[in-house]
């Protein structure tokens, strides 16, 4: 009875959070003649696809929460640039949200260079990239989420400060937290490391958390989630590049042979041919580790906004059709939420378990 | 396409963050739930062990005790034996001191007897020595009134006597 109450409850918040996906979506619909948009071929009222998906799960100056009653709810981020001529410029993303012009700075427009990103306007018309790092919706929830990982992570500690760990087990969160932990460490990184697995489990922990939790975060659909941070490629490129460190700063003199010596036939190496193939390997790992992260979390993404996309893309097709298609959907789109979930959990997994791997081929020890 | 070309100020700030998450957690997070979970699984292994180990001397302890019982058993009974053949011998013992005793005691009331049967045979030689004296005195008294007769006795008592040595 309890398990039923708990999937009832389930089922109402993913409904609710798809109805507020949903929301979200006329809002865009609206939004799109707004912004003037030179190449707009889509009809006022009507959804444009590429504009809806690509508007989610990508980068924006400022965070676009829902729209109530025609007024969208924004979060204004702050745009941080540095211009060649100028220098720094910090002013607001509401300066410039519109496509409006400040300080000789807008967003470029369809069909122009750098499409979407903060430019600068020379005064002879031409269009700049100025170095910016902007706090950008993605930077800001990568903000939220990592404070939200370190309070997890650091009450967690705090409650093993505080208490005599022989004496209590942990209960609640903190149990799940020290559950999720231990599999982690016992189950992916001491497997595959083995006695050196202490060194490299803070790393591989971090990186398994913080994988997880933006995963999660993102599928939540409002505001303190919903951003595709683990979905874009310079996170997952960042993480890889982490991993790709940690294999080859601290590889020993065995790792290393492999490399440029192996166990083959001399032919195949005096013409270095298995050496060329394993350095293109060591790029080669982190880069699948990296492709593997950012398309899985994207596609999810896209694939529930196309299983919303449905309900409105059906909209003028009759309510019979509109209606039979939205039980389909919002079924459909339960379902996904659910694969989803799954899929945070399982890239988190397979990003620490590879990454644990390929440090534990580095730190082999075949004489013992 | 802006999708697949990683955005330098997010991969700026995805530095700055992740260092600092990453130097948090490693520094204050994770090592030290690690190591407190190890230390008490350490623990739980360690009190089975221990749990297992008292089991086992539990079970010395009853089998010892077990012994111990057999042990007392067995030295009672031979405790018992012992008593039982000591009694027996005291009383072999004191009934033969007693037989002895007794026979010894036989023997002294029998030489009683026998000195006393001499003696009372002795004073009853006497008295029929004696009472024969006298019969033979008065017997002799009025026989030898007459002179003849005197010698005639004389005679008699002298070959009596003389047959008689």
């Amino acid at each position: 009875m309890k398990t039923f109450k708990y999937i009832a409850t389930l089922v109402v918040l993913l409904c609710i959070s798809l109805a507020a996906r949903a929301q979200d979506i006329p809002a865009e619909a609206t939004d799109v003649p707004v912004e003037e948009q030179p190449a707009a071929s889509t009809q006022e009222g009507e959804l444009d696809m590429n504009e809806y998906i690509f508007g989610h799960i990508g980068d924006a100056y400022d965070w676009h929460i829902t729209t109530i009653k025609g007024k969208p709810v924004v979060i204004h981020l702050p745009v941080i640039v540095r211009s060649k001529t100028s220098g720094w410029h910090v002013f607001s993303s509401r300066h410039i949200e519109e496509g409006e012009t400040y300080e000789g700075f807008r967003i470029a427009r369809e069909g122009e260079k750098h499409e979407g990103k903060l430019v600068e306007v020379m005064p002879d018309g031409s269009l700049v990239k100025p170095l910016d790092i902007s706090i950008t919706k993605n930077v800001f929830a990568l903000f939220i989420n990592s404070l939200l990982l370190v309070w997890l992570v650091l009450g967690c500690s705090r409650w093993y400060r505080n208490h005599d760990v022989l004496r209590e087990a942990p209960k609640g969160i903190v149990g799940v937290m020290e559950m999720m932990v231990m599999m982690v460490y016992n189950d992916i990184i001491k497997d595959a490391i083995g006695k050196d697995a202490d060194r490299y489990a803070p790393y591989l922990l971090t990186a398994f958390f913080f994988i997880f939790i933006n995963n999660l975060m993102g599928i939540v659909p409002f505001f303190p989630g919903g951003a595709n941070i683990t979905g874009n490629i310079a996170i997952t490129l960042f993480l890889a590049v982490c991993t790709f460190l940690a294999v080859n700063l601290f590889g020993n003199k065995h790792y290393w042979k492999e490399i440029l010596w192996p166990d083959v036939p001399v032919f195949l190496k005096a013409f270095p041919l298995m050496p060329i193939i394993e350095i293109i390997g060591m790029f080669t790992k982190p880069f699948s580790l990296m492709v593997r992260l950012f398309a899985n979390i994207m596609a999810g993404h896209i694939m529930l906004l196309g299983v919303v996309a449905v309900v409105f893309l059906t909209a003028q097709m009759g309510a019979a059709l509109n209606g039979g298609l939205t039980i389909i959907a919002v079924l459909f789109g339960v379902f996904m939420d659910v694969l989803e979930l799954l899929v945070a959990f399982l890239q988190a997994y397979v990003f620490t378990m590879l990454s644990s791997v390929f440090i534990g081929l580095s730190r082999q020890h075949p004489e013992e | 396409m802006s999708l697949v070309t990683p955005d330098f100020g997010l991969l700026f700030w995805m530095t700055v963050i992740f260092a600092i998450v990453f130097f948090l957690l490693a520094k204050f997070g994770f090592p030290m739930i690690t190591g407190m979970v190890n230390k008490r699984s350490d623990y739980i292994g360690k009190s089975l062990a221990d749990a297992r180990e008292a089991q086992r001397q539990l079970q010395d302890l009853a089998g010892q005790q077990e012994k111990l019982i057999d042990e007392t058993r067995r030295e009672q009974s031979r405790i018992l034996a012992e008593a039982a053949s000591a009694r027996d011998e005291i009383i072999a013992n004191a009934r033969e001191k007693a037989q002895s005793e007794a026979s010894e005691m036989m023997s002294a009331a029998r030489k009683n007897i026998e000195a006393e049967k001499e003696s009372a045979m002795r004073d009853v030689r006497r008295e029929v020595a004696d009472l024969s004296v006298a019969i033979a005195e008065k017997l002799v008294r009025r026989e030898l009134s007459e002179d003849n007769k005197q010698a005639e006795l004389i005679d008699t008592l002298i070959d009596e006597v003389k047959s008689n040595q």
